[in-house]
């Protein structure tokens, strides 16, 4: 099982306009490697969805694009026979059939006699966690068991690439944060291609080897959750993963200059900018000190830390995350200081 | 006055009306069947005398294939136009609960005019096959009448059905590699079996109890409403019209008993 298995996987200029002429993705170009685990991240109707249902083969993509595993082009061969693993959101498992029938239906369509279905059921009841439950029906079970075996049955016949839509949306946010490891640790263990769909960057962080930031239908951000979160791309990244704080200003020869002082930064050269700084990248010091002040406007204690919005230091309010050990309150004039590498600048919107 | 209290005078009018219009007719019905010739014996002969006998399978027969036919057209018409959207269709489904507007006897009277003596199925028959078809007033007669008016009380409760479905139930079972033969089989007729069992039961009860078709059509065989009104019309015999009054009411109340069991209270009342 510790073997990487599964498929490249080549989306090549596939884009998606629906009958009624709606428009739910631009032409991609995209490539997955083997054993990876991909994710696709971004608000609702963003595209990726579709996307997904494009390299499963429920959808077509308008022509011109391709679907290719390990480099054969699978645009025409349809779901039921592209062995794809597909883990629903609403997990459809059968309503008439137990745990283990479940698990075991795509070895059954494969005539696969039951002492290799009980072995391979076996297998993955260990594998997921859920011993005890084979004959279970599924109404008998909890949420996050429903998740499991959604997930075991759709690895059971080792499909070439596993797709997950939102699978852990449907629980709540406890269950959801222990599943994720869970889930993390599962796909590592496979080490089977995986795409995964979310719209929960603490989700696509986790998870994802690379992660593909989708916008209005299409790509607005390839790269690894490092990059993402402190090299984005655009605007619309920056405030997607996480809180941010973006400053437009002018950048002049090495300096930012704010209404409440000014900020070094790698950069030469004189215009506006719009610069991204994240919470946690700004540290508190004595105004005296400092040589971008401002005025404590609301602080919230969340027992890890505080996070303070700080006015007049900026052009808008700054959000910052202090020590949860700092004394401050509301009203408070403070120094900020940000360490010039923690200053991204921002292209387009 | 205290809402508890208000609360139980309006059951007030319920409780009349069922005891004026269902427990107490219902009772004398039971009591007259017992106080015949035969006493207590009429129910017996329900099942004993063959002449009841041979119309209480007869009823239960047609009744069956009417139910299994409907569920069969219902169902795949159902998925057919729950799936597919062309113009026309909106008309095509309201059209398809037309019967449910006629009269057994109306019912009846189009199934003559389709295949009695002068039918049109008759007129058509007589050049292409050399003779003319006549089964108005056979059991495919009645049964075609039956199917008519069945139809539409299943086919749209198993549209509702079908509409209800998760489409990812059928999306996953096509990823595990389910071809159509397969998602049909091991997914959506077993999501569809509650809707079978409800109205499936409907159908059943319904045509146990239908008496205008059976009236217009059943001129060379017997059915069980045919049976009771001439004991009751014609052979005055108001004992046994009763006796099997009560048999047949309870059939069509089993049948609706069980469905409601298995598919947990779903079951509408029959129409």
């Amino acid at each position: 099982m510790n073997t990487t298995q599964g498929v490249t996987v080549r989306v090549e200029n596939c884009a998606k306009t629906f009958a009624d002429g709606t428009r739910a993705l631009d032409p991609v170009t995209l490539d997955v490697a083997r054993g990876e685990t991909l994710v696709f991240l971004g608000p609702s109707g963003c595209g990726k969805t579709t996307m997904l249902r494009i390299i499963a083969g429920l959808e077509k993509p308008d022509s011109g694009g391709r679907v290719l595993f390990n480099a054969q082009d699978v645009t025409r061969i349809p779901i039921e026979r592209r062995n794809v693993g597909m883990v629903f959101q609403s997990y459809a498992l059968f309503p008439n059939m137990n745990v283990a029938q479940n698990i075991a239906y795509s070895l059954a369509l494969r005539g696969a006699g039951k002492a290799e279905r009980d072995s391979r059921v076996a297998e993955l009841v260990a594998l997921t966690g859920i011993e005890g439950l084979e004959n279970r029906n599924i109404d008998q079970l909890s949420g996050g068991q429903r998740q499991r075996v959604a997930l075991a049955r759709a690895v059971a016949m080792r499909p070439s690439v596993l797709l997950l839509d939102e699978p852990l949306t449907a629980l709540d946010a406890a269950l959801r944060e222990r599943l994720r490891g869970e889930l993390d640790r599962l796909l590592r263990t496979l080490g089977i291609t995986t795409i995964y769909v979310t719209h929960d960057q603490s989700e696509a962080m986790t998870l994802g080897d690379r992660i593909v930031v989708m916008r209005k239908g299409a790509i607005a951000q390839v790269g690894s959750p490092r990059d993402i979160y402190f090299k984005p791309a655009s605007r619309f990244v920056a405030e997607f993963i996480g809180a941010a704080n973006i400053i437009d200003a002018v950048s002049d020869n090495g300096v930012l200059v704010l209404p409440g002082g000014r900020l070094a930064v790698d950069k030469t050269g004189h215009g506006q900018v719009a610069a991204m700084i994240r919470p946690e990248s700004i540290g508190i010091i004595s105004p005296e000190a400092a040589f971008l002040v401002g005025r404590v406007a609301s602080v919230s204690f969340t027992g890890d830390r505080q996070r303070l919005v700080v006015d007049g230091a900026s052009d808008k309010p700054l959000i910052v995350d202090a020590s949860n050990t700092l004394a401050v309150k509301i009203g408070d004039t403070v120094g900020l200081t940000v360490a010039p590498s923690a200053i991204q600048f921002l292209q387009g919107a | 006055m205290t809402h508890k209290f208000f609360t139980r005078l309006c059951l007030v009018p319920l409780i009349a009306v069922i005891a004026a219009f269902f427990v107490l007719p219902m009772l004398r019905v039971i009591v007259v069947g017992g106080s015949g010739d035969m006493g207590l014996h009429a129910y017996a002969a329900i099942i004993l005398e063959p002449r009841f006998r041979a119309t209480l399978i007869n009823t239960l027969v047609l009744a069956s294939v009417t139910t299994a036919l409907s569920l069969a057209i219902a169902t795949i018409a159902g998925l057919f136009l729950q799936r597919h959207r062309f113009p026309g269709r909106a008309l095509l489904v309201a059209m398809l609960t037309f019967p449910l507007a006629f009269p057994g006897v109306v019912v009846g009277f189009m199934i003559i005019l389709l295949a009695g003596r002068q039918g049109l199925i008759g007129a058509l028959s007589l050049p292409l096959a050399g003779e003319k078809w006549v089964f108005a007033y056979s059991m495919q007669g009645l049964l075609l009448g039956y199917l008519y008016f069945s139809i539409p009380r299943v086919i749209l409760t198993i549209m509702a059905a079908i509409e209800k479905l998760d489409p990812s139930l059928e999306e996953a079972a096509r990823a595990l590699g389910a071809g159509p033969w397969a998602v049909h089989r091991d997914v959506i007729l077993p999501a569809l079996m509650p809707a079978f069992i409800a109205s499936g039961a409907i159908a059943f009860a319904t045509a146990m109890g239908a008496f205008g078709t059976a009236f217009t059509l059943a001129t060379n065989i017997n059915v069980l409403p045919m049976l009771i009104y001439t004991e009751f019309t014609l052979s005055a015999n108001i004992a046994m019209a009763a006796a099997l009054s009560v048999g047949l009411g309870l059939v069509a109340w089993a049948a609706l008993a069980l469905a409601r069991a298995f598919s947990g209270g779903t079951v509408a009342a029959a129409g």
